[in-house]
């Protein structure tokens, strides 16, 4: 990547995105996308019942969803951009400059979701005592809430699939072409039922704290919330099985190299199961609480929750891995570079053209800490020196934690490194380089390191004359 | 595009760059709209966003202040008490309104603005987490009002603790959009804190923190004297026109004081961005300034009931001068700015040229399967120029008119394996691209050697084949072996017969 290099050595750079974007996805999914329909549910049930003891612990609900989205929710929504900004720039401005009327439709949307969740939030209590008509006006503005709710997932999943389908967004690089993404559908079909039951799994999960004074009240919202469960449980089958059955042609057709296929296959099965055994668990268990409310144990109003996070966390984390070796499929490798600019860098070398190196020249005295600048250059994305994933733990896999490791085994490696790993890159520069590196390696399993990172230790360029920078080309 | 003017054009350019100011390369993408309207959403977006700033931030100090003076006086209690309640909706708008300015900048200064978070990284991400906690700590405060009354001094921290993060976060923004402006002081800088030495940073913050105080004074002018709002039930302690006039008098002296910090902020920028015409823009906004200036003063000393008649001029004026200084800023922006991005454009489009250039000669070599390069002689191949590939093939965008695919999209078809093409036999050029990584002829790398393979498949080449598309796990102390299924059966089966006989030898 040819920018100062951020880097969180002992986290790892990609598992900052990702703790961010699950826990947004996380909240997202139960809490807005479902979370506003399932409350709204609640509220007019309550109305429609003329039972009051439905509309406070809908209210209680609301607030509940209504602070952790507005805080945690809306805030890790940002973070994705912030952390994604510092771990991988070119990636996200590539796709900024070509996705920005996507993302600003996406904000019309949210700015909407945003005014009307705080209408419906706070105009709760006094629009409910200014008589029935007023109430029904409420209930309408919270499922006109939902529907933007929802609005947001419909557009964002659009740019999630075109992200993933490198074909169309190299050819048309238009917005629109995303809706005819073929996996775009089904994506939404199974993402909504999910949303929904996982807005339910919460709100059972919250019951526990909200009905503690009125055991028989609970069995009551248990059996509302199981029938909620229950009626959106064939839709996110159907959905399941249809984005199932829809993503290996998809998928498979896009991926460019066809070996990551083999990944492919081991994410999709263990999806599968955990989509057949989470939904068919959560079925039985509304099953269950609707027949026989009185049987149903403690212990089980929290599993479902669990389970739904579970499975949404596994979706996310192994959709972004199948990815690899790409940031945006074709185009841009997970490394920041290119691969249009590969033949040239692996002619000239990386250090020819990155803006911020010590020098442009590797010797024998400096060969260690190049190395090391090409490192972070070109590794440091995925890899840390003595973190999560750090390099001297897969060195020490490959070659033996007590055997001296060789350069030229490492140099080796790195040649043929995107055929045997086939998740990452091939190497973006040239032999020298590769030597270099591979003595920095060699030379890190008999001392200790740290990374260098631009927010703490800044970046340099190499003191040059003028005609040298002008002799680049 | 062209690319035999781009090469002509960078040789001169690059001389000029002066060896301590980095100029990196721009991403290679067109803008998606035309910049005067990036630039307009850019600026209309962002004033919306830091008008709701401003609300959060002076709104939290007031609430601060008020609940402190409440322990003496019990109607300053009930004042914070519905100040407080106003933060919380005006941080959700901040922060939804925040994603278009976030948006355009990205789009408009994507290097400048990804360098300046990156060299500020640890304060930049830190952001999230303390923008979360500060939420938190607004809803806690709200909403256990009466529950802490007896612990005012409890209550009293979550409020101080929200005001402390909220005079930090502004900070760090304001840091990066300065660090963004001066390329020429990115090597200089280590850190976040050393990036707040840079000149202006401080004196822009008393800036914002004082119209923080005025925007918050002049919303609650108008808060206050809402038909709607009841106050006889809210506050009944206070006098509806004596309220008003306490919050003109704020919003009085924070505008005043804009008058000594705003010169301060002028001539504390850098002297390259500074134009004729951004100074006339500043100062016409500083003009604008003086009526409402007096509008305010005059409602301050009314001895008449109705305070608040002007407050819409005032809101007019003081917008006008609001757009005036953004315009001003952005200018300075484009003017600090241009020569740099002058040279940074002309960069990428040597990069460009260059690296198109490498392309083809790559995909000339490896033209075997290419319809028209692979009945050429070798010599006639390699004699191929740019403009040669350039009637099929676009360089870097995907056109209709042309025949074939852009030479940007094959590159990831291409073998980019750094000895593409070695090997003497397919074989071993299948060996050297796939498996010498971990198997050497006659020593353990990260897998057996080819002279321990070959006795073990003697005369079995399939057996290989087999191993290679679906390995197991013999040997405890060797990490598994991925699968090859990826290779063609051929590729295979010559690799196989490869090791068996380097293997023998």
């Amino acid at each position: 990547m040819d920018l100062p290099i951020f880097h969180i050595d002992w986290l790892n750079n990609r598992f900052l995105i990702g703790i961010i974007a699950v826990l947004h996805v996380l909240i997202n999914h139960p809490l807005a996308v479902g979370g506003i329909a399932f409350v709204s549910t609640l509220e007019w049930w309550g109305h429609k019942t003329d039972d009051k003891r439905w509309d406070d612990l809908a209210y209680k609900i609301m607030t509940t969803f209504f602070v952790i989205t507005t805080t945690v929710g809306a805030m890790t929504g940002v973070g994705i951009w912030f952390s994604a900004g510092l771990v991988n720039p070119i990636a996200i401005g590539s796709l900024i400059r070509v996705f920005y009327w996507g993302w600003f439709s996406e904000w019309i949307v949210f700015v909407t979701e945003v005014v009307l969740i705080l209408i419906y939030y706070l105009t709760w209590k006094s629009w409910s005592t200014q008589g029935a008509a007023k109430k029904r006006s409420h209930i309408r503005l919270g499922f006109g809430l939902a529907a933007a709710s929802w609005l947001t997932m419909v557009i964002i999943v659009a740019i999630l699939g075109f992200m993933m389908d490198p074909g169309t967004w190299l050819r048309d690089k238009s917005f629109f072409s995303a809706f005819l993404n073929p996996a775009y559908l089904p994506q939404l079909a199974f993402r909504t039922p999910i949303a929904m039951m996982m807005a339910g799994g919460t709100g059972l999960f919250l019951i526990l704290f909200f009905t503690r004074h009125d055991k028989e009240f609970r069995k009551k919202a248990l059996r509302a919330i199981a029938l909620w469960q229950l009626c959106w449980s064939p839709l996110a089958f159907a959905g399941a099985l249809w984005y199932a059955n829809i993503i290996p042609s998809t998928m498979i057709a896009n991926l460019s190299v066809a070996n990551t296929t083999q990944h492919f296959t081991e994410w999709y099965s263990i999806v599968k199961q955990l989509i057949l055994y989470v939904i068919l668990s959560g079925m039985a268990l509304a099953l269950w609480a609707t027949l026989k409310p009185q049987w149903y144990p403690r212990a089980l109003y929290v599993i479902p929750f669990i389970g739904f996070l579970f499975l949404l966390g596994h979706f996310e984390r192994v959709r972004e891995f199948i990815r690899k070796p790409f940031a945006i499929g074709n185009y841009l490798y997970s490394n920041g570079f290119r691969a249009q600019d590969y033949p040239l860098l692996q002619q000239d070398g990386m250090l020819k053209h990155l803006t911020y190196a010590s020098t442009r020249s590797i010797t024998p005295e400096n060969k260690i800490g190049v190395g090391k600048e090409l490192f972070m250059a070109a590794c440091s994305r995925c890899h840390t020196i003595n973190g999560i994933n750090s390099i001297t733990s897969n060195l020490e896999a490959m070659y033996g934690k007590d055997k001296p490791w060789v350069v030229e085994d490492i140099a080796t490696y790195f040649v043929a490194m995107h055929k045997t790993r086939t998740f990452m890159p091939p190497f973006p520069g040239n032999a020298e380089e590769r030597k270099a590196i591979a003595a920095y390696l060699v030379w890190l399993q008999t001392h200790r390191d740290e990374a260098e990172p631009a927010q703490s230790y800044g970046v340099e360029i190499p003191q040059q004359t003028q005609s040298g920078t002008a002799a680049q080309y | 595009m062209n690319t035999s003017f781009l090469m002509h054009l960078h040789s001169g350019v690059l001389a000029q760059i002066h060896a301590t100011v980095p100029v990196p390369r721009d991403i290679p993408l067109p803008l998606p709209a035309p910049e005067w309207l990036l630039v307009t959403l850019l600026v209309v977006s962002f004033l919306l966003h830091i008008l709701f700033v401003n609300l959060i931030v002076g709104g939290s100090i007031l609430t601060l202040v008020y609940e402190i003076r409440g322990r003496r006086e019990p109607r300053y209690d009930a004042l914070a008490h519905e100040l407080a309640r106003t933060i919380t909706v005006n941080k959700s708008l901040a922060v939804v309104l925040g994603v278009a300015p976030l948006l355009s900048i990205n789009v408009l200064y994507t290097i400048y603005f990804y360098t300046a978070n990156a060299l500020t990284g640890t304060a930049w991400m830190m952001l999230i987490p303390m923008i979360i906690l500060t939420f938190l700590l607004l809803y806690s405060h709200k909403y256990s009002w009466e529950k802490l009354r007896n612990q005012k001094g409890l209550h009293i921290a979550m409020i101080a603790s929200a005001v402390a993060l909220l005079l930090i976060i502004p900070l760090v923004f304001l840091a990066n959009i300065n660090l963004m402006l001066f390329p020429d002081k990115w090597l200089a800088v280590k850190g976040f804190f050393s990036s707040l030495a840079l000149p202006n940073v401080f004196p822009r913050y008393a800036h914002f923190l004082c119209a923080s105080l005025a925007v918050t004074g002049l919303f609650l002018v108008w808060y206050v004297g809402r038909a709607k709002f009841d106050m006889a039930a809210r506050l009944p302690d206070f006098e509806k026109n004596a309220l008003r006039k306490h919050f003109y008098a704020l919003a009085f002296g924070a505008s005043t004081a804009q008058f000594t910090i705003g010169p301060v902020v002028l001539l504390t920028l850098p002297e390259r961005g500074v134009s004729v015409r951004m100074v006339a823009t500043i100062v016409l906004g500083a003009a604008i300034a003086l009526p409402a200036l007096w509008y305010m003063w005059k409602e301050i000393t009314s001895t008449e009931g109705n305070v608040g008649k002007h407050l819409y001029k005032v809101a007019g004026l003081f917008s006008l001068v609001v757009v005036a200084m953004a315009t001003g800023r952005h200018l300075y922006r484009e003017e600090s700015l241009a020569d740099h991005q002058e040279q940074m454009r002309q960069k990428t489009a040597a990069f460009e040229a260059a690296s198109v250039k490498a392309l083809q000669k790559r995909m000339i070599a490896l033209g075997k399967q290419h319809p028209v390069v692979h009945n050429m002689t070798a010599a006639k191949a390699r004699a191929l120029a740019v403009n040669d590939c350039t009637t099929c093939h676009d360089p870097v965008a995907w056109n209709e008119e042309m025949q074939a695919p852009p030479m940007s999209y094959l590159a990831a078809r291409l073998d980019l394996s750094p000895s593409a093409g070695a090997g003497g036999s397919p074989g071993e050029t299948v060996f050297l691209q796939n498996c010498a990584a971990c198997h050497a002829v006659d020593k353990k790398l990260v897998g057996p050697s080819l002279a321990e393979i070959a006795p073990l498949y003697a005369n079995n080449a399939k057996g290989i084949v087999a191993w290679a598309k679906a390995p197991g796990k013999k040997r405890t102390d060797f990490p598994q072996m991925p699968a090859f299924a990826h290779l063609s059966q051929k590729e295979l089966e010559a690799v196989a017969l490869y090791m068996l006989q380097t293997g023998q030898k």
